[in-house]
């Protein structure tokens, strides 16, 4: 099949074979046409005009309502015209946006990195995924001199970019806390003064902070309204909701925060989470918070990174590959 | 500048009258049928902006002829409340979003060239040129 040109003459050739035959070939080069003339910014306005002027070459004796009948047509094209240029340009307005949040997205990644540490004893899986292209969710690993593993859950009611923004200020101020102050109600209780201090009444956060002592083998944790993560108790076989309670960052400037603790024996599992995972989504219907742990029961038996990927995958999958919010798993285990 | 037509926008039936002024003008320098189907889009821009925004104004026309190209130039002026923020008013989708037109944004991609003056409390002045191809 020749390549076609924009030009009368293709057209007229076109138009003509198409007159004569009714073929189908010449349907599909007018679709060609069609989309070599969308490439090349054509408007509709003007394919009507080269089609007169085809039609004028063709029949020469054209009747005059006819004729006229094209300039109706042409010039009821010209808005939509317009309206595909305004596309057009909007298009790469787009695209330009997306490019910039999408610098932004790399630079959140940089300054929220966080490197999952060694620790004697402890295996840890830990997985982040943004809804969109800036994550409202936040991790920490946060490892002392005297060996103490620090963990920090967060999440910011709302998502994308002011969700973004506000969970890097509560890292930098996390960065800022002395390390003899370490402790789960300490952290929480110096984040809120922050929160409240900073961040606009309509925003929430709510924070799970949990310091693993690998000295007593202990768990002490602590939570500002975060969504209850589940222990696993490897003796019993059974797992259990986290329960801790806490008032949400920032709402009054005093708050003070109950610090828990228990005793992690062999083989048990700590799970931290955000409610991008207990509220997955499959239609209409919310997921129940056990079909959580019946996923990770199921998928038990692998290492800790390897069992958190296979969670979010199962539910990537339950959800057609589109996330509705930001979804964030840790995995603690202390190896057997 | 001498004009040599203008026509007052004081209705909605006005817009129509400048079109046909601005067509025949159009054909006359020697603009072809999409030149002047664009022109007379143009033209209902201008003059709908007048009679939404402004309730009277006019709208002008003028061949122009350089040593090696021919145009027509259309001036459409009123003393309206002006326009706050031109910026936002030449943004894509600003006012097509509620699907009144092209918009002045419009009138720019049907023109060659564009430029707007405007002064709240005073009226706004627009001046549009095409050139034959």
């Amino acid at each position: 099949m020749n390549t076609l040109n924009l030009d009368l003459s293709n057209y007229r050739d076109l138009l003509k074979q198409y007159i004569r035959t009714q073929d189908e070939t010449a349907l599909y080069q007018a679709e060609q046409f069609s989309k070599l003339s969308m490439q090349q910014n054509i408007s509709p306005e003007e394919i009507i005009n080269v089609h007169i002027q085809a039609l004028q070459d063709l029949y020469p004796e054209l009747p005059e309502g006819i004729e006229s009948s094209m300039n109706f047509l042409l010039e009821a094209m010209i808005s939509y015209g317009l309206a595909y240029q305004e596309f057009q340009s909007l298009r790469e307005q787009q695209l330009a946006l997306k490019s910039e949040i999408s610098v932004a997205a790399s630079m959140q990644q940089t300054l929220l990195t966080t490197v999952k540490p060694e620790v004697e004893g402890l295996e840890i899986g830990a997985i982040s995924i943004p809804a969109n292209q800036m994550n409202g969710d936040y991790h920490h690993f946060v490892q002392n001199d005297d060996n103490k593993l620090g963990i920090a859950i967060a999440d910011v009611i709302g998502k994308g970019i002011p969700a973004a923004l506000a969970m890097s200020m509560i890292k930098y101020s996390m960065d800022s806390i002395p390390e003899n102050r370490m402790d789960p109600s300490n952290i929480l209780e110096s984040l809120n003064r922050v929160v409240e201090r900073n961040v606009d009444p309509s925003m929430f956060i709510t924070m799970f902070y949990g310091l693993y002592d690998p000295g007593d083998e202990k768990f002490y944790y602590s939570s500002a309204g975060h969504e209850p993560g589940f222990y696993y108790n490897a003796a019993e076989d059974k797992f259990e909701e986290i329960e801790a309670r806490g008032v949400v960052l920032g709402v009054t400037r005093d708050t003070k925060y109950r610090q828990y603790e228990r005793k992690v024996n062999p083989g048990d599992m700590i799970i931290m989470l955000t409610d991008g995972v207990t509220e997955c989504r499959q239609g209409d219907r919310f997921i129940e918070p056990e079909e959580v742990l019946d996923v990770i029961k199921a998928n038990m038996h692998l290492p800790a990174q390897k069992l958190v990927e296979q969670v979010y995958k199962h539910f990537e999958r339950l959800q057609d590959f589109h996330l509705r919010d930001d979804f964030t798993l840790i995995i603690l285990r202390k190896e057997v | 500048m001498d004009f040599q037509s203008c026509v007052n926008i004081n209705k909605e039936w006005d817009i129509v009258g400048a079109r046909q002024i601005g067509r025949d003008f159009a054909r006359k320098i020697g603009f072809g049928t999409v030149d002047q189907a664009r022109i007379a889009t143009a033209i209902s821009e201008l003059a709908r902006n007048i009679y939404l925004y402004a309730g009277t104004g006019k709208i002008c026309f003028e061949t122009i002829e350089e040593i090696d190209r021919k145009g027509l130039v259309i001036l459409a002026m009123d003393d309206g409340p002006g326009i706050a923020e031109i910026s936002k008013v030449m943004e894509d989708g600003y006012s097509t979003s509620g699907g009144l037109g092209a918009g002045l944004p419009g009138v720019k991609r049907l023109m060659d060239e564009f430029d707007i003056i405007s002064e709240q409390e005073k009226g706004t002045k627009i001046k549009a040129v095409k050139w034959v191809r």
